[in-house]
């Protein structure tokens, strides 16, 4: 732990920071541009220039030079004001002064450091290079004239993505960022670069000259999107959000988002159901809340009730028609959609036991079933973390274009019953072993077989520091799940249970991936916030709240309870979902026991303490023995990433993506 | 420098050079080259390759050769590398050309001691022949750069013509030397100063005389 001198104050840093660093510990602001913590260092941008001692007589970038033993760095000399200036004048003589026009402005860097560190003024006459901007696809507007050539953004695509699809051409003056041949970057987290990228070179395109930063509404968010629970940040102006941001969680997200999280927000004005409608002659028409109360009234279904849970709900609203269906005397509740009946008795068992940031340590990792690139881009990052750091990835599943390598055992679920020798003996002498089981392989006895692996191989243990590994986790893809699974959201034969029942009501919270043919004999009453597939088969339809419009606790598949704020209000006479389920306690004239929020959230938190409290639920180590065989070609659920829920369907943006990224070069055909 | 870009993928382009491979003798050189690298740093042998790949597409078009995209694609799908990768590498040096050039690709010197030698007769003379930058003149011989110090400022003026310098010129040299190579003639590269070897004194030493007989200490004069 060498110490060194910052302004005089001598501080103890730990081995193998950097100056930068050291002068971070300090409290000591660093101008930069080229480094970030999450990238390899590049240093050259030379902004962190500083004075250190011993060293020789210039300033030094003190993103590249390692701290050491008896070092005084000055960040307050003349010298290094002098570099600063300096620097921020040669940054400055390329880069346009188009501020007024520019999508960074307010939130750049390099306009902030520039009043913080420049001189003042340009003593560069000449004229300014230009460069023609490149497509990098639907969702990246380039200005490449204001690049710097931090390089940022190519590292992140080599270094985090895994996709090599970005680079600098040319030298010198002529530098160039581009992705090849200009080709669309087309990976699950391309729009991070828009964050990364400290000029306005790299910007978003689906909200370019939309607003301002400062005029925005910035609200705290939980994305759902996928099962991953990423910590988002919501900015919106009067009643529309116009994007999300990441916010940084080393546990969940790092400081990433899927570019489905970022850019589906804008379906969120489109295909809104706006007010209630009731089926009338097998039409639906727009009625009243109260005329939809009172069809409701008289639907009188007594304890031949049912509810489903989509995969985007908050708990509480899982909660409330928990409650409601209580009351009248149902338990018929199901979340998992598409007829999933895996064995939900053991939470740990169907929980992402070691956690995000526990898997980047992982050293041999079984998936099975899942194609974690587009079911769970952020802990596909992980998991080429993981690799790097040495680990070996198997896959049980049909071949996906991973970035991480791994090798492919095979398409059927059968594998499992016998793994290969080499892999056998891989997880075996691992010092952290885990399996990840995704939505593919958890049906058909994989969930089971993979069970059996892990308390075979011990797969959770004391290790050496006396900390607990659990390596089993399962990958859920949907946000809803692992709260809903914690609500008692699952019949034991899965939503086949509520088929059988063949209740007289069936709720649809959202849930637009039933197949609703097989509840002909109900009524279906379909309460969520977009005209899709479970509208059209919805008898009734009550307008609620998307995940932007409302407070809400969601459970990630890790089992963290994060609670997410409300930041616009729902459009027209959409309701916020436990508000309608309350009301229509009063149409059945049950009681369910709240009548505001936060006495919801009370009782839920009585009920469920672990959703009362955020940070990671307790479900215990204890995994069930499994055992039994597994068997069935493992097809992946997720056909096309860009469109996986209502919200996405709806999205201008995601269905541009899933045309020119996805289906590039299909050509469409006319109907005859 | 001069402004470079690469030359645009096109339908034609691909039609030409899609099926680009390497010859059976180069995939010997290949081979011989990715040998000279460690087990798992076969990437680095991007640069010896890509001159290689050059110098086939020369050899076939009868060019000083350049490097189509296509043949970009095939070097990085040869070393398992990302295309942007070998992109980056391929137009960072300018001794790749990224874009059709020339059977002679001249690139002559203008950096201080050759201008003060004379060079921008020698750009005068080679312009006389239509070459300019950028451009191959219409008979296909002739390229044309004007580059930076290439390190021969000992017998400037001079001028770089594919693999060969030629030095000590004058514009009637140089003359001399394009029409030799217009030929098909292969003109003495080196020094184009009648009794000159390399860059010893022309005319003998002017320093170090006592030195050409025997080893004299200077150092007691200082």
């Amino acid at each position: 732990m060498p110490k060194v001198k910052v302004d005089g104050v001598e501080i103890e840093v730990p081995a193998g920071a950097t100056v930068l660093q050291a002068c971070e510990l300090a409290g000591k602001e660093i101008p930069r541009f080229c480094y970030h913590e999450r990238l390899s260092i590049a240093g050259n941008c030379r902004m962190c220039l500083v004075e250190v001692k011993p060293g020789p007589p210039k300033p030094q970038a003190s993103c590249a030079l390692p701290a050491a033993e008896g070092q005084e760095i000055r960040t307050d000399s003349e010298m290094v004001k002098k570099a600063r200036e300096g620097v921020m004048e040669f940054l400055l003589i390329n880069h346009p002064l188009d501020c007024p026009i520019c999508d960074q402005g307010g939130e750049c860097d390099l306009q902030d450091q520039s009043v913080a560190y420049g001189r003042g003024g340009s003593r560069y006459d000449e004229s300014k290079r230009a460069v023609t901007s490149k497509n990098m696809g639907p969702l990246i507007k380039t200005t490449m004239t204001r690049c710097i050539h931090c390089t940022r953004c190519v590292r992140f695509s080599e270094e985090i993505a895994g996709v090599d699809e970005i680079g600098a051409i040319y030298r010198g003056e002529n530098m160039q960022i581009t992705t090849y041949l200009e080709k669309a970057a087309t990976h699950e987290m391309s729009a991070n670069v828009i964050d990364l990228c400290p000029v306005g070179a790299l910007t978003s395109r689906p909200y370019a000259f939309e607003a301002r930063p400062w005029e925005l509404k910035k609200t705290l968010g939980i994305d759902v999107s996928d099962a991953t629970g990423a910590n988002i940040r919501i900015d919106s102006r009067g009643r529309e959000v116009l994007r999300v941001l990441p916010r940084v969680n080393d546990d969940v997200n790092e400081e990433w988002i899927s570019d489905k999280a970022r850019y589906q927000v804008d379906g969120l004005t489109k295909r809104r159901l706006d007010k209630p409608f009731l089926r009338k002659d097998g039409k639906l028409v727009p009625v009243s809340w109260s005329e939809a109360f009172a069809a409701i009234a008289t639907l009188n279904p007594g304890n031949s009730i049912a509810a489903v849970a989509g995969d985007m709900l908050d708990c509480e609203t899982m909660f409330a028609a928990k409650k409601l269906l209580g009351a009248l005397g149902s338990t018929l509740l199901e979340g998992r959609q598409t007829g999933m009946d895996y064995d939900c008795s053991s939470l740990a068992a169907v929980n992402f036991n070691s956690g995000f940031s526990g898997i980047e340590t992982a050293d041999a990792i079984l998936i099975v079933g899942s194609q974690v690139r587009t079911e769970a881009p952020l802990v596909n990052v992980r998991l080429r973390k993981a690799v790097k750091r040495g680990a070996k990835v198997f896959l049980v599943g049909p071949e996906w274009e991973t970035t991480f390598g791994g090798e492919f055992l095979g398409e059927d679920l059968s594998v499992l019953n016998a793994l290969p020798q080499h892999v056998w003996e891989a997880l075996s002498n691992a010092k952290r072993p885990a399996v990840i089981v995704g939505g593919a392989g958890i049906g058909r006895g994989g969930l089971e077989a993979s069970l059996s692996i892990a308390s075979q191989l011990n797969f959770v243990r004391t290790l050496e520091d006396g900390t607990v590994w659990n390596g089993f986790n399962v990958l859920h893809l949907s946000a809803a799940r692992m709260g809903g699974l914690m609500l008692g959201f699952a019949q034991k034969g899965g939503i086949a249970d509520l088929v059988a029942a063949s209740p007289k009501v069936l709720l649809a919270l959202g849930a637009d991936e039933v197949d609703f043919a097989k509840f002909a004999n109900s009524m279906v009453v379909y309460i969520g916030h977009h005209g899709d597939k479970g509208a059209h088969a919805a008898d009734v339809i009550l307008p609620a709240a998307a995940y932007t419009e409302k407070n809400g606790t969601y459970v990630n598949t890790e089992g963290r309870v994060q609670w997410s704020d409300k930041a616009v209000f729902a459009p027209g006479d959409a309701r916020e979902d436990w508000t309608i389920l309350r009301a229509m306690a009063d149409a059945f004239g049950v009681s369910v026991g709240f009548d505001s929020f936060e006495d919801l959230r009370s009782a839920m938190a009585a009920e469920v303490p672990a959703l009362g409290t955020e940070g990671l639920a307790d479900y215990g180590q204890d995994l069930p023995a499994g055992g039994g065989a597994a068997s069935g070609l493992i097809a992946y659920p997720i056909k096309d990433f860009y469109l996986t829920n209502p919200i996405a369907r709806a999205s201008a943006v995601m269905q541009q993506c899933s045309a020119e990224l996805l289906h590039a070069g299909e050509i469409a055909e006319a109907a005859e | 420098m001069a402004d470079r870009y690469i030359e645009p993928d096109s339908p034609e382009l691909r039609a030409r050079w899609g099926n680009f491979a390497w010859t059976p003798e180069n995939a010997e050189k290949a081979k011989d080259v990715l040998s000279r690298y460690p087990e798992g740093r076969q990437r680095s042998a991007v640069m010896p390759l890509l001159d290689l790949a050059q110098r086939q597409v020369g050899a076939e078009e009868n060019t000083q050769g350049w490097l189509p995209i296509p043949v970009m694609e095939y070097v990085a799908a040869y070393l398992d590398m990302p295309i942007i990768r070998v992109v980056e590498v391929a137009t960072f040096y300018t001794m790749y050309n990224i874009a059709p050039i020339g059977r002679f690709h001249v690139q002559v010197c203008g950096t201080t001691p050759c201008m003060l030698r004379g060079s921008d007769g020698i750009i005068a003379a080679c312009k006389k022949r239509g070459m300019k930058a950028g451009h191959i003149s219409d008979d296909g011989l002739w390229s044309f750069t004007e580059v930076e110090c290439m390190g021969n400022c000992a017998s400037a003026p001079m001028v770089q013509i594919n693999d060969d310098n030629y030095e000590d010129l004058t514009p009637e040299r140089l003359d001399v030397v394009l029409d030799a190579l217009a030929r098909g003639e292969t003109p003495k590269a080196g020094t184009q100063e009648p009794g000159r070897h390399t860059v010893e004194p022309s005319g003998g030493p002017t320093s170090l005389k006592a030195m050409v007989t025997e080893n004299h200490d200077y150092r007691g004069e200082w």
